[in-house]
């Protein structure tokens, strides 16, 4: 019999590492960790790295290019693009956590729900699930928003909601899988309680697809973010953020091209991050992958 | 040539992180004109492998190091090995074709049965009518006694039993009459009233045609039944080599003597069946001298240090093993 | 019906039935039964190896997980140790499971890749009984030593190991808990036939040291017949003859058992098996048969057969068929 070519990386690690340590030595998880340890470290070391006030308009420097002074330029007001990216890079962040933690909170509730208890709550649960699903999520996102007014808590909650289905169906498709493999029969026939079943052998196999979901929706949430902040409907002035950043860079692109290309650069780096990220969680979270 | 199928020193190995793990090591087989030709060993010992390579259907990172293949086919001589893609697909379906483990996965779903042995027909003899393929799809399912094959031909898949599936398995091998049949474990998946059916099918397709046929199977009471020939496999090499008599009644190598005293101790008065202790050892895990040396109730101070060759014990009977001969592999 | 009186059975099964719905449509209408196990009846004596045999389909497998309510019955009675396990909540049964447990087919997919075997071992004993950490570690030692593993490998997990380890691994949890009757679910079908008969010693060394009652399932008629005191060969939901289990080797009576038996390729190419050759294939449980449940490929049906389903009698002392044409 053939052994099916898994995966060729580097997996000779025991089953008690840490993570974070197995992640490390993974190639494609030490890129993740880097990229989103960048960004990490730029949202919470802000006030120290930035050089300038990001409201602060230097009148004399109008779009000047990068130099010593203005390492990503100025824009048209004279503000440091540098410095507002930094910034920026707090909001993405605390818009992506905040968005994502709603969303997988709701959608953990729910999809539990649904995969436990099959049968017409299911049904409900998730004719619910598909109605949100049918809209695209920007729309959707956009329409809360302009129900509910722009700021930046509204935004959250928009991007929030409008990641809850995909929670939802991840967990209830695992909690119905694991719910059907031999392992959770044992369980029972070794005469173990519902409720232990649930939180000891359930939950655990159900959290490794999770956490690779959240990753994964981290990095939708700041796009969807930006895309919002772009439109004009997510982050407003002055607040800094990437979206907002390009929308306002659209009418100077020609002249002033770092404007557009060192947010980009940003959202570009951050997303690919969380997403490789989740890619090496998934491996580092099956324990089949471990020798 | 003499034989159909000749298999001199071939070597498979595959790729574990950047290294290179052998798999096969220097297995020589000879496959006679309408004999039927067994395979039997457990998983991991290479028998599979070795068919996928006759079909040059090595998935990757699997390969083939090193050896030759050489088929007599109906235009000639050829080197398997070395035939070009197209050269391949056109001996495979054709002049060769394989029967696999399991007919539920081995058809596709979406298409009827009747499609299916279509689709083998023509890409083979292109230009052929419609009615003709339907005539020679309803032979070849009468032929491996399916009832009421008009309606078979217009079914799907799953509209049909294991036995149905692995029948319309066998028909589709064998509706290009090739000349070598290569079965991978054809009755595994199956019960044994079932198995026996397509055992005698396959007994009796082998008679009716000049089509010879390598049985591949972890099943002893499988070889007894259909095999001529038998070549045992122990991780990676032929440890043992006999016509199906000889082997049965004159077991040399004390793999295929535990093999043999695991399954026919059972029934017999003892409580006790006789184990093999151990397991068989994976690719790239293999001892320096004898592989078996480690699970051997004979196992002598030399099988640990050299690696007995596979030698003539008797005419016709090949066997690996210090206690029948000294000669060292080289 | 019982031969023996039902008093000396461990485990009495009377007139087991499962059906499992079949449900279509949006609105999950049940349009029909799978007519899984039909009127089972059996029972398993102390410290006795009753084994069910039977080919894929046959109900041998929903049959071992209805008796220990894994699967809920749907009717007929299952009395354990002269309790009535049908009559009990579910709780209950739950606390019953200490004393009866399950082993499974897959090794492979019936361990908790996420748990070590410590906690595979010690999860049962922490489940039914009050121990302290020292006793636990000592029985779950205990266990493993009897497995032929040792206390190194207590932190290593499932795919870490073979096949066959996975297997005794499976055996351990089960028998931690000291269980006076367990049934083996295909246990060795997913191994090596070199490692079959490890695992299968194994099995038969336990069973004798705890005085094991096993009802054994297997489509495997040669390790059946090694294995096991007493034999039940099922086909289509329904017990059609049981026995001794050399008495039934050698003396088959119903013509399926004859067809199965003869059916298994024998280990000497001078002496082929004289099949019976079975026309046909098993017809489908959710639209069984009229009558006997084998008349569609049985060689001496008659119009009786196709009417009237036959009822287990005694042809001899404890053999029963369930056959019109067996005397």
């Amino acid at each position: 019999m053939f052994k099916k070519g898994k995966s060729t990386k580097n997996r000779a690690l025991p089953g008690n590492e840490s993570l974070l340590r197995q992640l490390w030595n993974d190639p494609m998880g030490r890129a993740g960790m880097i990229g989103v340890g960048i960004v990490i470290l730029l949202a919470v070391f802000a006030p120290w790295i930035a050089q300038y006030d990001v409201a602060k308009m230097h009148a004399k420097d109008k779009l000047t290019g990068p130099s010593a002074a203005y390492w990503f330029g100025t824009d048209n007001f004279g503000r440091d693009v540098f410095s507002r990216i930094v910034y920026g890079a707090r909001v993405s962040l605390v818009v992506g956590i905040v968005a994502v933690g709603i969303a997988a909170g709701f959608g953990y509730l729910f999809g539990m729900i649904a995969g436990f208890f099959e049968g017409k709550v299911e049904s409900i649960i998730m004719m619910v699930m598909d109605v949100i699903f049918a809209f695209p999520s920007i729309l959707l996102a956009l329409f809360i928003v302009s129900a509910l007014g722009p700021s930046i808590v509204n935004t959250m909650i928009a991007i929030g909601i409008v990641n809850i289905p995909v929670f939802c169906r991840t967990v209830r498709a695992s909690v119905k899988t694991v719910k059907s493999t031999d392992y959770i029969a044992n369980a029972r026939s070794i005469g173990l309680k519902k409720m232990t079943i649930l939180f000891k052998h359930v939950t655990p196999n159900v959290m490794a697809p999770f956490t690779v979901q959240a990753t994964l929706a981290l990095s939708g949430a700041i796009l969807t973010e930006a895309s919002m902040s772009f439109l004009g409907l997510g982050i407003q002035p002055p607040n800094p953020s990437w979206g907002s950043m390009l929308s306002d860079a659209r009418k100077y692109m020609e002249r002033a091209p770092w404007l557009v290309i060192f947010p980009a650069l940003f959202i570009i780096m951050t997303i690919l991050s969380f997403n490789i990220l989740g890619d090496a969680l998934r491996d580092v979270l099956d324990p089949k992958l471990k020798l | 040539m003499e034989n159909l199928l000749e298999i001199r020193n071939l070597k498979i190995t595959t790729l574990r992180g950047k290294q290179s793990v052998r798999l096969l090591d220097k297995v020589d087989l000879n496959i006679a004109k309408k004999r039927s030709f067994g395979i039997v060993g457990e998983s991991g010992c290479g028998k599979s492998i070795t068919a996928n390579a006759i079909l040059g259907l090595l998935p990757y990172p699997l390969r083939v190091a090193e050896g030759s293949i050489r088929y007599d086919s109906k235009a000639g001589e050829r080197e398997l090995l070395q035939l070009s893609k197209k050269e391949l697909r056109e001996v495979r379906g054709q002049e060769i074709s394989m029967i696999f483990q399991e007919p539920m996965t081995s058809l596709d779903p979406i298409f009827t049965v009747e499609m299916q042995m279509y689709e083998a027909l023509s890409f083979h003899h292109p230009g052929l009518a419609r009615g003709e393929m339907r005539d020679r799809a309803l032979e070849m399912l009468r032929r491996v006694n399916i009832p009421r094959p008009e309606q078979t031909l217009t079914s799907y898949p799953h509209q049909l039993s294991g036995g149905q599936l692995q029948r319309i398995m066998i028909a589709i091998a064998l509706i290009n009459d090739p000349r070598l049949l290569l079965a991978d474990e054809p009755t595994t998946a199956l019960d044994v009233t079932i198995q026996a059916q397509i055992l005698r099918l396959m007994n009796d397709l082998k008679e009716q045609n000049d089509t010879s046929i390598i049985m591949i199977t972890h099943d002893l009471g499988v070889i007894a039944e259909t095999c001529e020939e038998v070549a045992v496999f122990y991780a990676g090499q032929v440890v043992e080599q006999a016509n199906v008599v000889e082997l049965f009644g004159q077991t040399a190598h004390p793999y295929t003597l535990g093999l043999l005293r695991a399954v026919t101790s059972l029934g017999g008065e003892s409580r006790k069946l006789y184990t093999i202790p151990g397991i068989v050892p994976p690719g790239g895990q293999w001892a320096q001298g004898c592989r078996f040396a480690d699970r051997c109730e004979k196992c002598m101070e030399k099988c640990r240090q050299a690696m007995p060759a596979l030698t003539e014990v008797v005419p016709g009977h090949l066997c690996r093993c210090f206690l029948h001969s000294e000669e060292v592999e080289q | 019906m019982s031969i023996i009186n039902p008093k000396d059975a461990l485990l009495d099964v009377r007139h087991l039935q499962v059906y499992f719905p079949i449900k279509r449509g949006l609105m999950k209408r049940v349009v029909g039964h799978v007519h899984a196990v039909e009127d089972v009846s059996f029972t398993v004596r102390p410290r006795e190896v009753f084994a069910l045999v039977g080919e894929s389909g046959c109900g041998k497998s929903t049959t071992g997980s209805a008796v220990l309510r894994l699967i809920e019955p749907t009717g007929g009675e299952v009395y354990f140790g002269g309790e009535n396990l049908s009559a009990l909540t579910e709780e209950q049964v739950r606390l019953k499971r200490r004393d009866m447990q399950f082993i499974f087919q897959n090794p492979y997919a019936s361990l908790n890749p996420r748990m070590n075997v410590w906690k595979l071992l010690s999860e049962p004993l922490k489940v039914h009984f009050d121990l302290s950490a020292g006793e636990l570690r000592e029985r779950v030692e205990e266990m493993l030593s009897r497995i032929g593993m040792t206390p190194d490998q207590l932190e290593r997990y499932p795919h870490q190991f073979s096949g066959g380890q996975k297997q005794r691994i499976s055996i351990a949890r089960a028998l931690i808990t000291h269980p006076s009757f367990v049934v083996a679910d295909e246990p060795v079908s997913a191994l090596d036939v070199s490692i079959q008969a490890q695992i299968l010693n194994l099995m038969m060394e336990l069973q004798q040291e705890m005085e094991l009652s096993l009802v054994f399932i297997s489509h495997d008629l040669n390790v059946v017949r090694h294995i096991s005191n007493r034999v039940g060969v099922m086909y289509l939901g329904s017990l059609m003859e049981t026995g001794d289990t050399e008495e039934l080797y050698r003396h088959p009576a119903h013509p399926y058992t004859q067809a199965l038996l003869s059916a298994v390729p024998s280990h000497d190419p001078l002496h082929k098996s004289q099949h019976i050759m079975l026309e046909g294939d098993v017809p489908n449980p959710a639209n069984p048969p009229s009558g006997c449940p084998f008349h569609t490929r049985c060689g001496r049906c008659t119009e009786e057969c196709r009417k009237h389903k036959p009822a287990l009698r005694e042809i001899a002392p404890d053999h029963l068929v369930a056959c019109h044409h067996v005397e």
